[in-house]
Order: C-alpha cells, then structure tokens, then sequence
C-alpha cells in the first residue's frame, strides 16, 4: 500500500475557480436546470446569500481563514491511497481512494459545512438550521456550531433519526437541538421541507446551511465550490503519484455534493471519465429505489429543477435505500446538466452490490467505508472488470463506515 | 365563470373587501370539498382557492399538511381538482387553483390551464413561482384568458414587489407574514404595511392571507386590504368536527363570521 501526502494548497484552489462554462448563469441555471422555485419571502435571503458569498469568496481574508480551518480542524489534505488488494477485485485495475473518511467527522460534508459556518458569520446571522438524512451533516453541521459558537437546530426524518441514532446522539452532544420530522415519508426530504419552513419563519437570524448540491440558487453554486477541495487535491495527488491523470473518477451521488465535489476539478480534462452512482436499492424494478438521474423525470423539487422521483401528475415518489445519505428523490441541477450534456455518466448499484462491496474494502484494505460509499466502491468494481489491468481508477470515499455499523450487523448478521 | 375583475368591482361597490376561502380538492372526501366550499359560498365567500394537493407542501404550516396529506390518501388527482373547481364555479364564485408549480410542469402548462378554463376555473395562485420562472406560464393563462395571482411578502424590497405585480392579474397576494400558512392569534403588523407598499407598485387589488382566521382579524384586514384570504381555519373547523354534517355547519358559521367582519369596518 502506497500513501501519497497531498501537496500544500493555494488558496485560490478552495472555492472555485474558473473552470470556464460550468458556473450557473444569472438565475442559476446549469442549462436548463437549476433555478429558483421557492416561496417569494425567501428571495431577499437567497440574495443576500449569493451576495455575501460573491464577496466572500473574493475576499483573502475569508478564504484564508476557510483554509486555517480545513487544514488545522478538518485535517486537509486528505491522503489518497493506493489499494492493491481492493484492486485486484476490481479487475486488476489500479484503484486510489481519496480519503474524505479521513477528516473530522468522518466525511466529506465538514467541507461545505466549515465554509458556510463562516458564510453565516459574515451574513451576520447567529442561528444555523440544516436537513440531514444519514445524520453526517447535522453531525458536521453540529460541529462547525459548536466550533464558532452559533446556534444550531437540525431537521431530520423520524425514519432516519431510528437508523442514525448514533448520530443523533452525536449532534445533542455538540449541542444542537435536533427535531425529528414525522410528516411525509418521514425522510430526508421531509426534512428539507420542515428546514425550509423554519427559514421562511425565522430568516431574519437564521441561515439555512444547505447539505448537498441541490436547492434553490445559489445553494448548489456555494456547495459546489466549497466541496471542489476534494478533487482538486485528488488530481493533483493522482498526478504526483501515477504521472498521469486517471480513467475514470467514481463517486457516489444522492443529491451530489460528494461526486461534485470529486468531478468538478476534472470536468476540462477529457480524457477522464465521471462516473456517478445512484442507490438502486432492492432494484430498479421493485421500484424501491433513489436513482433520480437514471430512471427519474425531469421536475421541480425542493427549489430547483432537475431530475426527480415523480409520478405522471408531479407527486414525489418515496426513494429508497439501504444507505440514508443517497436516500432522496431528487439530485443537484448540475448533475442533471452533466448527465444531459453527456459530461458524466450515472448508473445504478443496489444495495446487495453495494454491502458486497463495502464488506469487500473491509477485508481487503482494512477500511471500513460509509455504506453511501460502498456504492462509488460497488461502481469501481463493475468499472475495473470492465476495462482491467491498465486501467487507473480514482473513488472518492466520501465517508467511513462506523455510522453504518448497525445496518452492517443486520445485513451480515454480525 | 364570474371573473375575479367582477367580484373585486361587486365587493368595492358595496363598500367592503371581498372574503377568499381556500380548501384543498379531496378533503374531507373528495365530494366533501366541493359540498364545504359550496357552503363556504353561500354563507359569504366571494372567492374559493382549490388547492391541489402536492406531497411537499413546504410552505405549508401543519393544519394544511394535514389536509392535504388526507387529500392524497383519498387519490386525489388533478382530474378530481379539475371536478372540485367545476363544482364550485358552479355556485357562482370565483374558483381559483392554488398549487405549488411542480404539479403543473409535469402535467403540461397548457393542458393544464385548458382544462382549468374549461371547467371554469378563474385562475391560479402559484406560491412557489417566482417571477424569473413565470415566463411560460403567464402566456398561455393569456391565452387561455385565466388570472395568474402571485405572492409578495414582507421581506419583499420594492424592486421585487413591482416584478412580483407585474405578473399578476386579478389581485395581488401579500403575505402577511414571514412564516407559513396557519392561524394566528393575531394578524401580523407587517401586513398594512405591505399592502400600501404594495399599492404603491400597482393599481390590481391587494388581498392579505396567511394567519386570518376570526371575524375581528377579518374586519381588520378589511380596514386596508381589498380582500381577506383564510384557509386553515376553515381547514381547522372540518378536521375538528365530529361528522361531516357538524363540519359544514360549522365552516358555514365561520364564512358568516368572516363575511360579516369584511363588511363591519367599511360599512
């Protein structure tokens, strides 16, 4: 096994940063997708959010502060690994794992999570509110409150608050309320509802620091930009220790900040291959499933328009998966527009393949992933067989596994 | 169909706001809403808001979550909203539809504002549709000769308003409040406020919702609004009571409570 130390990074490199032809337009639309779709009584504060944000990310002292954080809190760079044994399932090809799984927290959410708890100090504002589904952004949420010492108050599903306990418990310890939704399908989608609903209620104190790539302008811009670290660094350390750029970059996607995160550095390099994957659950065709880009429609959800989990007259349909951070029906708009534009591609894994996959990083590295990563994992596998042994294949493991365990232990009757 | 033109001309001729009551189409029952919104009408509702149910109502407070989520449950579709508006116009009300816009893009903008015209509906109110996405859908209410209603709120800085205005046709609605639907104690002080801003950016009607829900809170509004908009507390009165034959009487009680408080200022 092979560790390659990133590099110290620029400044600059952090919050975006002039891939030209992938920022939104002025509405926020990626394409056709994106956009505003939100209460009236919310512009005003969406406004003040792009504003603040387009100043901030100009400003060196934000941006110098946004790097303190990441490197001596977050623990940047993280390492990418080199996994031989892991590969040799994967068809012989040569497998790196960028080790989001390696930061506080546990996951990759404390990236956006840092940089919008500074947004929230210079908006001024001195209470947080954010959905989580899996618990690992309340949790990193949670922990940038405590940290610079703003109220926080987390929405999360009653579904998921049973099979995230853990977390939950976590979260009260860092000193944040957390509500249990029971509306709904009781989920992470429910929970952006009731956030929104508290926003709209108390937006003249509060911040709403979205978790994911998806949502009204200018959330998927700001989470974007603040998640772009994790490929920046990942390109940089794949060249230091290949030579060359990889085939293919994996990622796994529920509403898409990971694999955006992990895409967006490489978007101009066209010799790399994205690879996206949704949760397909118990399978596509029991239709218990979240793959929202690859069997889903095009609609509105949650602010933004892209693909969506709807029926013929626009009723949300209930995703599922094992997985409660790619449990959701929707997905970020400029997943949609990578998908349409033909930039990325996105396919489906089960939860079987993705619990075989996760089972398998266990014994053959020693790493126990998040089950939302064992499905990038599960992707890289079918990926290496496909194009063997010379091929280089970069994951992001965008989270590790010790929230996961109780699913583990029924799964595998541990 | 009696056009929100008419009843806004009728109410300032009688020197009092007009009373709007909304109820989502399929709750109670889906015959229940009509029967509760034809009530509503005879005891004194000028207009009716139908509002088609959608599963992530996010600007909805508790009391309408409920009842749409009820509504759902009965397999509410947009074809039984359609039936609720065509038996409610029949009353001789102004019907409106009040849904969020994802139920409409996916059914297909012109279908959809066909088949509302077509059963005489007078327009839609779209809560989650800004003006930058309007576009589409106020040409072809145009043209099928619908009003399009839009939101302003208190956060609403004049340039927003003016846009905001400038899509609507029929009336103007302000929200009283920053917060989401549902019954308040006491109207929130930011609404007069917002409707003379309000009228300062259009010569359209203005009426107030959000938190309206007893004749003294409806003939305040009433003192400078030219419309009362309640709907949870109607909502709140049909989950309450012990059958369906006490849940009408007692809407209708209400509407005539609220009727008679748009009058008792400007009488």
């Amino acid at each position: 096994m092979t560790i390659a130390e990133g590099p110290i990074l620029t400044a600059a490199d952090l919050v975006g940063g002039g891939t030209a032809g992938d920022d939104p337009d002025e509405r926020g639309r990626f394409g056709v997708f994106g956009g505003r779709f939100v209460p009236e009584a919310l512009i005003p504060a969406l406004d003040e959010v792009a504003k603040v944000y387009a100043e901030a990310k100009e400003d060196p002292a934000f941006i110098a502060e946004f790097e303190h954080l990441l490197r001596t809190y977050a623990g940047r760079p993280t390492a990418v690994t080199e996994v031989r044994r892991f590969g040799e399932v994967a068809g012989g090809a040569r497998v790196l794992l960028k080790r989001e799984d390696l930061t506080h927290t546990g996951a990759h959410k404390i990236n956006n999570v840092l940089g919008q708890a500074l947004l929230t100090k210079r908006l001024g504002k001195t209470r947080v509110i954010a959905e989580t589904g899996a618990g690992q952004h309340g949790v990193a949420t949670a922990t940038a409150c405590a940290l610079l010492g703003l109220e926080c108050v987390i929405y999360m599903g009653e579904v998921d608050c049973e099979r995230q306990a853990l977390n939950v418990a976590r979260m009260k310890l860092l000193g944040a309320r957390v509500v249990p939704v029971a509306n709904g399908s009781r989920t992470l989608k429910d929970a952006i509802n009731e956030a929104f609903r508290d926003w709209v209620t108390n937006v003249g104190n509060t911040h709403y620091l979205f978790g994911t790539v998806a949502g009204p302008h200018p959330f998927p811009e700001i989470v974007r930009d603040f998640a772009r670290i994790i490929g920046v660094e990942a390109r940089r350390q794949v060249l230091e220790l290949t030579g060359s750029l990889p085939d293919a970059v994996c990622a796994a996607v529920g509403g898409g900040s990971n694999a955006i995160g992990a895409f967006h550095a490489f978007l101009g390099d066209e010799g790399v291959a994205l690879h996206g994957y949704e949760a397909a659950g118990r399978g596509v065709q029991s239709g218990e499933h979240a793959c929202t880009l690859t069997e889903g429609s095009i609609g509105v959800l949650h602010g933004s328009r892209t693909y969506v989990l709807q029926d013929d007259e626009g009723q949300t349909i209930d995703s599922h998966s094992i997985s409660a951070g790619l449990d959701y029906p929707g997905v970020g708009p400029e997943h949609a527009w990578l998908k349409d534009s033909g930039r990325a591609t996105y396919h489906g894994i089960t939860d079987d393949e993705a619990m075989e996959a996760f089972s398998i990083l266990a014994r053959t590295e020693g790493i126990i992933p998040a089950i939302e990563s064992a499905h990038a994992l599960a992707g890289a596998i079918k990926l290496g067989r496909e194009l063997g042994p010379e091929a280089t294949i970069l994951v992001n493991l965008s989270g590790r596994g010790d929230k996961d365990m109780g699913t583990a232990m029924k799964y595998f009757n541990l | 169909m009696t056009t929100l033109q008419t009843v806004f001309e009728k109410a300032r001729a009688d020197r009092r706001a007009a009373l709007v009551g909304y109820l989502p189409a399929g709750f109670p029952t889906k015959d229940g809403a009509v029967a509760a919104a034809t009530a509503m009408v005879e005891a004194g509702c000028d207009v009716i808001e139908i509002g088609l149910p959608y599963s992530d109502p996010l600007m909805d407070g508790p009391t309408i979550q409920d009842a749409v989520h009820r509504a759902l449950l009965n397999g509410t579709r947009i074809a039984d909203v359609m039936r609720t508006v065509e038996g409610v116009a029949k009353t001789g009300a102004a019907v409106l539809v009040m849904t969020y816009w994802n139920p409409i893009d996916r059914y297909g903008a012109e279908r959809f504002a066909r088949e509302l015209a077509d059963v005489g509906g007078s327009g839609t109110i779209t809560p989650d549709l800004t003006p930058e996405e309007a576009g589409p859908w106020l040409e072809v209410s145009a043209v099928t000769g619908i009003d399009t209603v839009f939101l302003v709120a208190p956060s609403s800085p004049e340039e927003r308003i003016k846009a905001v205005a400038d899509c609507c046709t029929g009336f103007v609605y302000a929200a009283s409040l920053m917060g989401v639907t549902g019954a308040r104690e006491s109207v929130s002080s930011a609404a007069e406020g917002l409707v003379q801003r309000t009228r300062s950016q259009t010569r359209l009607p203005v009426c107030v919702g959000l938190g309206v829900g007893n004749g003294a809170q409806a003939a305040e509004v009433a003192g400078y609004a030219d419309g009362v908009i309640v709907g949870s507390a109607f909502i709140r009165r049909l989950l309450d009571a012990p059958d369906e034959a006490a849940g009408l009487d007692s809407v209708r009680r209400l509407a005539a409570e609220l009727a008679e408080g748009v009058r008792g200022v400007r009488a």
